[in-house]
């Protein structure tokens, strides 16, 4: 499979979010590169949603729980037709539509608010419950930063989920290894991540997050076992694509300055 | 009051399939008959508060009327922000139970002692408090707050084995339901401390002095209007088992400066810092800080002669 245009998709929304966060001199560009491939293959390839109708009632469910990543989301929504890309040209102004975490308020195309670490999953799983008991057949998809997983909200839905059988409910970790003050590893250790999940009762994936066909492939599995949420560990750069930005901290703070902005579109553009 | 709340839900769950409830594994001898009857809409999510609350935000993000049940404290302070931004952001229609208003768990301690619930919840956008005072009220609030949109705390107690009203009383959301008129002194006070108010009164009424007597079982929204309109006789005095931070003193203090009114003494009967280490029931507790009927009477009778 050829998938040209969600790694189109990709670039676009890699642009955008370097655009925004240099107009707005906002924070957490990194954080936005490193699931750029993530956003690209839901909206892309895997999520049934209809920009003309938002609402509509068997859609499926995606909450970017790290709302930090506000940037790339709503450029993804933009070039999907649910919000003007016009929006996005005063992203985090004043009276921007676009506030620098995740804001659902009149924003077409997105579910619940985000920005305060550890709220996704618990909605995602009330939304899962309910699409159950509704017997719907959309699913839930819910993508959260490694960081957040410090949070306990977590993994009081980790145990949740798997205990009600949340099989309609897929949770990918955009596992970029890089939190606020530095590595993971170093901060509060996450390892092993996959063996967590499988001891709270769910199914998991490893894949590479920045491989789209790996990406397709396992999110066009789910649920991976039956009667099983299914997490999907995806393993990304933080800052990916722009080569000064990858793997630094400086870039979950720092906005590029003009000379920055250049080179790294330039750098997008060219791979 | 949690027997009323149940029976109450029970109803408007038989004619609402919508209708859900959520505990935080407490409600022994009270939520069977619905988790019973309604069993795919019953979820022990676990002693997990922050978990149920987001839980039941999302259900209520796919169309569910949500009721959550859990003692006060475990169920705001635990997971207050999803309360914040999950539920009051999108005005949601969760509607949170908390049971253990005021002194209620008497001995079990400072741990269960609901007495800054309210307050903590007062600046949340779009929520509608309700403290009930018997059973009365209590149906009443839980048909308002499922009714009403958005998110909603009602604040109970556990039992209750008395009424103070008589008949359902005219309620409207915002307002004050005077219980009592009398022309010397104005009480304010709402949840259970009403019934003690109440009593203080008749027996006031044996030595003629008439108070009125005003619950709140909403105090928010609250209509400063009608609230500075009961609030005409010499002597003001308010009373809740909750801190004097976000409490009803707050509310009645700001319609008498609002609408200068005219007082001789205002006397706000609320918890004090220094309580919180106290160990004892309910009435040990309500006596050392002055708001047993019998301390209210005297209090009133000393402002009287003042």
């Amino acid at each position: 499979m050829i998938f040209n245009n969600t790694a189109t998709l990709a670039k676009q929304i890699r642009i955008h979010a370097l655009k925004m966060t240099a107009n707005a001199k906002a924070s957490h560009i990194g954080s936005c590169l490193s699931m750029a491939e993530l956003l690209a293959v839901l909206y892309e390839d895997i999520l049934r949603i209809k920009c003309e109708s938002p609402n509509w009632e068997d859609r499926d469910r995606f909450i970017l729980s790290k709302g930090h990543g506000a940037a790339i989301y709503y450029a993804v929504l933009a070039e999907k037709g649910f919000i003007p890309k016009e929006w996005l040209n005063n992203f985090a102004e004043n009276d921007s539509k676009l506030s620098a975490h995740v804001n659902s308020h009149n924003i077409p195309g997105i579910e619940v608010s985000s920005g305060s670490l550890g709220h996704g999953l618990p909605i995602a799983c009330g939304m899962a419950l309910a699409a159950i008991a509704s017997k719907k057949n959309y699913k839930i998809y819910v993508l959260l930063s490694d960081g957040e997983l410090d949070e306990g909200s977590n993994w009081e839905s980790i145990l949740f989920a798997s205990h009600h059988k949340l099989s309609n409910l897929t949770t990918i970790v955009d596992y970029n290894k890089t939190q606020g003050l530095g590595d993971v590893k170093k901060i509060l250790n996450l390892e092993p991540l996959e063996e967590k999940f499988k001891a709270f009762g769910w199914s998991s994936i490893r894949v590479d997050g920045h491989s789209i066909h790996e990406i397709h492939n396992s999110l066009t599995k789910m649920p991976l076992i039956k009667d099983k949420p299914t997490v999907i560990i995806a393993d990304t750069i933080k800052g990916k694509g722009v080569s000064f930005m990858e793997n630094s901290l400086k870039w979950h703070y720092c906005s590029p300055n003009p000379d920055e902005l250049k080179k790294a579109i330039s750098e997008i553009e060219n791979t | 009051m949690r027997k009323t709340f149940i029976d109450t839900l029970c109803k408007i769950a038989k004619d609402n399939e919508n209708v859900w409830l959520l505990s935080g594994d407490l409600g022994y001898n009270v939520l069977e008959q619905f988790s019973t009857q309604f069993p795919h809409r019953y979820i022990n999510t676990g002693v997990a508060e922050q978990n149920m609350m987001g839980v039941a935000a999302g259900l209520s993000l796919s169309g569910k009327i949500v009721f959550t049940y859990s003692i006060s404290n475990f169920t705001i302070m635990r997971c207050l922000e999803q309360i914040r931004n999950d539920v009051c952001y999108h005005n949601l229609n969760v509607n949170i139970i908390g049971v253990g208003g005021g002194f209620t768990y008497g001995s079990a301690g400072y741990s269960h002692h609901a007495v800054e619930d309210y307050g903590v919840l007062m600046p949340m956008p779009n929520m509608s408090i309700f403290v009930p005072c018997d059973p009365i009220e209590t149906k009443l609030c839980i048909e308002i707050a499922y009714e009403f949109e958005g998110p909603s705390y009602i604040r109970l107690e556990k039992n209750c084995n008395y009424s103070v009203h008589s008949s359902v009383p005219d309620y409207s959301i915002g307002h004050p339901i005077q219980i009592l008129e009398g022309k010397d002194a104005t009480i304010v006070c709402t949840g259970g401390i009403v019934n003690e108010a109440m009593k203080a009164a008749k027996s006031l009424a044996e030595l003629d002095i008439n108070v009125s007597i005003s619950s709140l079982p909403t105090v928010k929204p609250i209509d400063i209007t009608s609230l500075a309109a009961i609030l005409n006789t010499p002597i003001i005095m308010t009373i809740d088992e909750h801190s004097e931070f976000g409490g009803i003193s707050q509310l009645v203090n700001k319609a008498i400066i609002q609408y200068q009114i005219n007082v001789h003494e205002v006397v706000n009967l609320c918890i004090s810092d220094d309580i919180i280490y106290s160990i004892g029931s309910q009435d040990f507790i309500r006596h050392k800080l002055s708001m047993t009927s019998k301390k209210i009477k005297e209090t009133i009778i000393k402002l009287m002669n003042s």
